[in-house]
């Protein structure tokens, strides 16, 4: 174990790469489907399989997917765009080149806000992002004298998000991922799952004396599937790193693959010999030029951003950062809230609404926003008729919402009229309540007039109990102390 | 341009494949030749000249995201090497 004071002795430096599988129905240079799932070998053409005389052609889509990125991030989109052949020989690539992009990227550039959990904020710049294909996938079953190959997700269109060696705490990753994802998600570009390898992380990972000008000598670590094993893989990784250079070893640069029941990294290979893949501009690729009316019909379809709607809901609705930070999770959310706010104006109900029992049913049934019984008009009555003074809160949420769940006809009102839950706010109709509990309890009153004040809500309670729940706690509060000062 | 024996080597061994040593004497031989024969090409002054990557002056040749025919799983499978009935059998990788 190393000390701490070893340990500060250093600076972790981390860049990401991370590669997303892109939502499109046919493939990146050809025409076939990306279906997830099928049987072994069943979407290929013979441009997949790298027969000789083919020629791929660029998916629209594809290219209008990573610009949505691009500008999501802030980024300098290219308007030349060239294909580049990255040569290597490798079963799961069948051309024994992949079509990516070397020079020239289609995204320069660019930033991801993150948060972290102190409440700090910053900004991860990227160096840029590009488009390329998938592999093949290989299978090396136990007991088998072959590695058996499927090469239906090989042309799979991705983006590859690269960013500078720009984050300095395990944290900041982690938080670099979830912003990732939640971007790929709000533009539909990607599922963002990465246990399912839609959303595949390398880390590079070199740790330096604090205050040094270089950089230490960088390790590739791959194989994490999840956003925690990435934090799991670097933060290992530093101490790894920094007990070799406590004993005087040097670095090398090499790939490491991350093991997750153990938490450790062990060497793949060394990289020297093998890093040479030889680009070359794709001869059999037109370039793929963007033009401004391209490019700003692109900006138009945009959605809105997660930290836009952020901004929104605090400056506009007055929620605070947790509310929004919550409530900006997923876009689906965040849409329903935003349609819930147009309905009503009591933005904090509506907040503490959705952040409470909307996302408690959901959690609770593992449900989808768009699978919610309550529309957002209904919910917006509800808040109503709480604000109107009709219900409490607490019947509300008890009594009313478990009925609008279940019901999707009669309105809040109606729900609440046939349970004989409408609150009683009119003075005349609580005041003989109040009596009742006061002449029931001279002693107390007594009490209370003495000084001990805290009787208050005993008091309360009776008159609740006697309005069986329905009595306006303002207005018993208001009848109660005019009667007990005077 | 003189290739050397390492650089064979280097350039056999990125593309998987193997030479003994009269081969590799020969593709010595070979590649310089070709590397000689190119570089013809920088007597010519390219000075402000945009590289061309295609040989057509074609521009955005793309193609609408719509899934098209595919090979049938045994056509596919026609060439392999190895096979059996669902995939592709390679020897052994290990990473």
């Amino acid at each position: 174990m190393l000390s701490a004071e070893i340990k500060d002795k250093y600076e972790l430096v981390v860049g990401l790469e991370v590669h997303a599988q892109l939502l499109t129905q046919s493939k990146m240079y050809t025409a076939d489907s990306t279906e997830y799932g099928n049987l072994p070998n069943t979407q290929l053409s013979v441009i997949t399989l790298g027969h000789p005389g083919t020629l791929p052609k660029v998916n629209r889509k594809a290219v209008e997917f990573a610009m949505k990125m691009g500008l999501a991030c802030n980024s300098q989109i290219t308007r030349r765009n060239i294909f580049a052949r990255k040569n290597y020989f490798y079963p799961d690539l069948p051309k024994g080149y992949q079509l990516t992009q070397d020079k020239g990227p289609i995204c320069v550039g660019g930033e991801v806000p993150i948060a972290l959990s102190d409440g700090t904020k910053r900004s991860i710049a990227l160096t840029r992002i590009h488009m390329e294909e998938d592999a093949g996938k290989s299978m090396h079953l136990a007991g088998e004298v072959d590695t058996l190959v499927d090469f239906n997700r090989a042309g799979v269109p991705l983006i590859e998000i690269v960013s500078e060696p720009d984050m300095r705490a395990s944290e900041e990753a982690y938080a670099y991922l979830v912003e990732i994802k939640k971007l790929v998600r709000y533009l539909d570009i990607c599922d963002g799952n990465m246990e399912e390898g839609s959303l595949r992380c390398d880390a590079n990972i070199s740790v330096r004396i604090r205050g040094a000008a270089e950089y230490g000598k960088k390790v590739e670590v791959k194989n994490m599937n999840s956003f925690r094993n990435v934090a799991r893989a670097i933060e290992h990784e530093f101490e790894r790193q920094i007990e070799l250079i406590e004993k005087g070893v040097e670095i090398i640069s090499e790939t490491r693959t991350f093991d997750a029941t153990t938490g450790t990294t062990s060497s793949m290979r060394t990289k020297e010999d093998l890093n040479d893949y030889r680009y070359f501009p794709e001869p059999d690729l037109s370039p793929v030029i963007i033009s401004e009316e391209w490019l700003e019909s692109i900006k138009a379809s945009m959605p809105s951003l997660p930290r836009e709607l952020h901004q929104r809901f605090v400056h506009e609705f007055g929620l605070p950062e947790y509310d929004a930070g919550v409530l900006t999770d997923s876009k689906e959310i965040a849409l329903y809230f935003e349609e819930l706010c147009s309905l009503t104006r009591n933005y904090k109900a509506a907040s503490n609404w959705v952040m409470g029992p909307v996302k408690s049913y959901l959690n609770e049934l593992t449900l989808h926003i768009s699978d919610f019984p309550i529309p957002p008009k209904r919910l917006a009555d509800l808040i109503a008729l709480v604000d109107e003074g009709k219900v409490s809160f607490s019947v509300a949420s008890q009594n009313v919402y478990p009925v609008m769940l279940e019901s999707k006809d009669s309105s809040p009102l109606e729900i609440a009229q046939s349970l004989n839950l409408i609150q009683q706010s009119d003075e005349g109709s609580i005041l003989p309540l109040v009596e009742s509990v006061l002449a029931e309890n001279p002693g107390k009153v007594a009490e209370y007039r003495s000084g001990k004040k805290g009787l208050m809500g005993m008091f309360m309670g009776q008159v609740m109990k006697k309005s069986l729940g329905k009595a306006d706690p303002k207005v018993a509060t208001k009848l109660l102390t005019d009667l007990l000062e005077n | 341009m003189k290739i050397d024996l390492n650089t064979v080597k280097k350039i056999a061994h990125l593309a998987r494949l193997e030479f003994d040593e009269e081969g590799a004497e020969k593709m010595k031989k070979d590649m310089t030749q070709i590397l000689d024969w190119e570089e013809q090409l920088n007597e010519i002054d390219t000075e402000g000249v945009e590289p061309i990557t295609t040989m057509s002056s074609e521009e955005n040749v793309l193609r609408e995201d719509v899934v098209g025919e595919h090979l049938t799983h045994e056509k596919a499978l026609l060439n392999a090497p190895q096979r059996d009935s669902d995939y592709f059998r390679v020897p052994k990788v290990l990473e």
